[in-house]
């Protein structure tokens, strides 16, 4: 299969055309920085959406209940661990972040199980009622949220070693991108190599492909698609996690914020594509910083044109998944 | 009982339960400034005549189209900052008002015209997604652009003399009596208008498409075309109900027109008051307003979670909501 690498080119395009708008050397790094801190936390929680998507034609609307429940998980681990959060240690830091995103992944993974069990499963095959049902399940999750955590917001401070930014001559980045941005890479490498050398990626990739092939050839699909609801639920939860720790607040609303970024990139990348998502959360986050800093009143409404531009290009996304 | 028929457009309650709950609304909507004085609950009543627009306009996609979209409150947006805008900027005259009715429609159709082509052409998730990406989208912008939109805070402007409390043209009778009965006729006569259209041939189309688009496009009518001429309608309502609240409350804000928690109770009251039946969204209207209104001090915060469990029995078990179940009997 000849590879299609005109969408990764798009990626130093944007950062070059930005350049010359941006003006200066150091803002610009430091823009380029966050905006790829920032794509690879979407990414994070996109990749699990766009998969469960490509395999099983089911697409959560509420995913973003994951997100929110990985963020409020962390945050209450954190402010129980303050001791350690507020040690001067790099490494008592980052095991207490470390223990935090482990307790948001679990949750969410186990609350991904039930949430696939009782609300997606009598609706597999049915868009509408898909839609419909999971958006349900985002009332009744962000309402829980509340419940438990309290309607106020949640401050969290980032420890010590993570706050402030390194120079780099007259260029400032901030530390805690740079933790971002190594999770998400490592997300990212585990993604694809899992997809790509593994038996089980195999399957997956096969069952993106045709997924009534792989059943005739004796594997089981649904179970592998519960495998993938879940990985990737436990994915929005750490990215959720990361996110609410970038943000340094937490509100039950967190979820439907994030969703519709998330939802913008894996439109960009191709519904079902993990490579497109990949590219599409990179894309969206150096968009959204370099806009947010010339015109920042426009932010958001730059993402919508991005995808519009990316759709008039290529209307099913960047990597259209085949059967589709 | 002809002229009934050709009112309701042949769509009859066709149960007696269903009639008896729905002449109830008529009703007591009617008299609601006489039988419930006060301003709360006059209030109550307008939101619930908007209310019953906006659910049933959104009926006419997600219950006869079989589309969801979750752009709906971007258009009652529209509408209602369409009339707030001109109102506050060209002063509190009838030719502001059409003013900012027209421009607000105008730019309703565009929009739904723009995202139709765009996404409508493929599957009905991708144009739930974009609908969701660009609705909020649009939410920010509006809290951002202060200038024009009053940005968090809104507007708050002068209604037109005659619809002022202050107006009193005789005795027992005041300009917010004048605004309740415009916008419950108004609203009537949107409702009876989008019981018309899905009855008409072209509703026919539309349910023909719900049911099996494939065989709708076979046939040869083109899908793309009916979808967003649905989407447009729906659209045009919505921002005729927009319209209706910014007369009635002489405000527009992102919270009370675009944000996200009005597009939750807009699906609540219609996948519980019942998918594709018109009647039911109205029911649900009513059902969620009043809920909104007045349980949220008998059950504090909790009832929306309750509704939540609701609507997601409702999809699976009843799929016609409470008019299913009315009619059923």
């Amino acid at each position: 299969m000849k590879r299609d690498y005109l969408p990764l080119l798009l990626i130093p395009a944007l950062a070059a055309a930005a350049f010359p708008l941006v003006g200066s050397w150091s803002s610009w790094v430091t823009l380029s920085v966050a905006g790829l801190a920032m794509g690879l936390m979407i990414f994070i929680m996109a990749s699990g959406l766009t998969l469960t998507f490509g395999l099983m034609d089911v697409l959560n609307f509420g995913h973003g209940a994951f997100i929110a429940i990985g963020a409020f998980v962390a945050a209450s681990v954190m402010l129980a661990l303050g001791t350690w959060m507020g040690a001067d240690s790099l490494w008592l830091n980052l095991a207490a972040i470390g223990l935090a995103i482990l307790a948001a992944m679990a949750v969410s993974g186990g609350l991904g199980l039930a949430f696939e069990r009782v609300i997606v499963r009598p609706v597999y095959g049915q868009h509408l009622k898909q839609i419909l049902v999971t958006t349900g399940g985002l009332i009744v999750a962000e309402q829980l949220l509340k419940l438990i955590w309290g309607p106020d917001q949640i401050t969290l401070t980032r420890p010590a070693a993570l706050r402030g930014a390194i120079l780099l001559g007259d260029v400032a980045i901030e530390k805690y991108r740079l933790l971002a941005m190594a999770v998400g890479l490592v997300v990212f490498a585990a993604l694809t190599l899992t997809l790509a050398r593994t038996r089980i990626g195999l399957l997956i990739r096969a069952g993106v492909e045709n997924g009534e092939m792989v059943e005739s050839l004796g594997y089981r699909i649904r179970r592998l698609f519960v495998g993938v609801f879940v990985v990737g639920s436990a994915l929005a939860g750490l990215g959720g996690a990361m996110w609410g720790l970038y943000q340094e607040t937490i509100t039950a609303a967190i979820g439907a914020q994030v969703i519709v970024l998330v939802f913008i990139v894996i439109i960009i990348g191709g519904l079902g594509s993990v490579g497109g998502c990949f590219v599409g959360a990179i894309l969206v986050g150096l968009t959204a910083n370099y806009i947010g800093f010339l015109a920042p009143k426009v932010a958001l409404g730059s993402n919508i044109l991005l995808m519009a531009l990316i759709l008039l290009w290529r209307p099913q996304g960047l990597y259209p998944v085949a059967k589709r | 009982m002809k002229i009934l028929r050709s009112i309701l457009s042949d769509d009859l309650p066709r149960s007696r339960w269903l009639t008896l709950v729905l002449l109830a609304i008529l009703i007591g909507l009617a008299v609601a400034p006489f039988a419930f004085p006060g301003a709360k609950s006059l209030n109550v009543a307008a939101r619930i005549c908007v209310f019953i627009v906006l659910a049933a306009s959104f009926d006419l996609l997600l219950g006869y189209t079989g589309i969801v979209s979750f752009a709906h409150t971007m258009f009652f947006g529209i509408g209602a900052y369409g009339v707030a805008i001109a109102l506050t900027k060209l002063g509190a005259s009838w030719t502001s008002v059409a003013i900012g009715v027209g421009s607000g429609l105008a730019l309703a159709i565009v929009l739904a015209v723009l995202i139709g082509l765009f996404s409508l052409r493929l599957r009905t998730i991708f144009f739930a997604m974009i609908t969701l990406a660009v609705a909020s989208a649009f939410a920010i912008l509006a809290s951002q652009l202060s200038d024009i939109t009053g940005g968090e805070d809104g507007l708050n402007y002068r209604l037109p003399e005659l619809l002022r409390p202050s107006f009193r043209p005789w005795e027992g009778m005041t300009g917010r009596l004048i605004d309740y009965y415009i916008v419950y006729g108004v609203s009537l006569a949107l409702v009876l208008g989008l019981l018309r259209i899905v009855n008409s041939p072209f509703g026919s189309v539309l349910m023909a498409i719900r049911e099996n688009p494939f065989r709708a496009e076979a046939i040869g009518y083109r899908t793309v075309v009916y979808r967003t001429l649905a989407s447009c309608i729906a659209a045009a309502a919505a921002a005729l109900a927009g319209a209706l609240l910014a007369l009635w409350s002489a405000q527009a804000s992102p919270d009370t027109t675009l944000s996200f928690d009005i597009m939750v109770d807009i699906l609540l009251m219609v996948v519980i008051g019942g998918m594709g039946t018109i009647y039911g969204p109205a029911i649900g209207a009513v059902v969620l307003v009043l809920a909104q209104n007045y349980l949220q001090a008998l059950l504090g915060d909790r009832w929306l979670l309750w509704l939540g469990v609701a609507f997601i029995l409702c999809v699976y078990f009843f799929p016609t909501g409470i008019v299913g179940r009315l009619r059923r009997r």
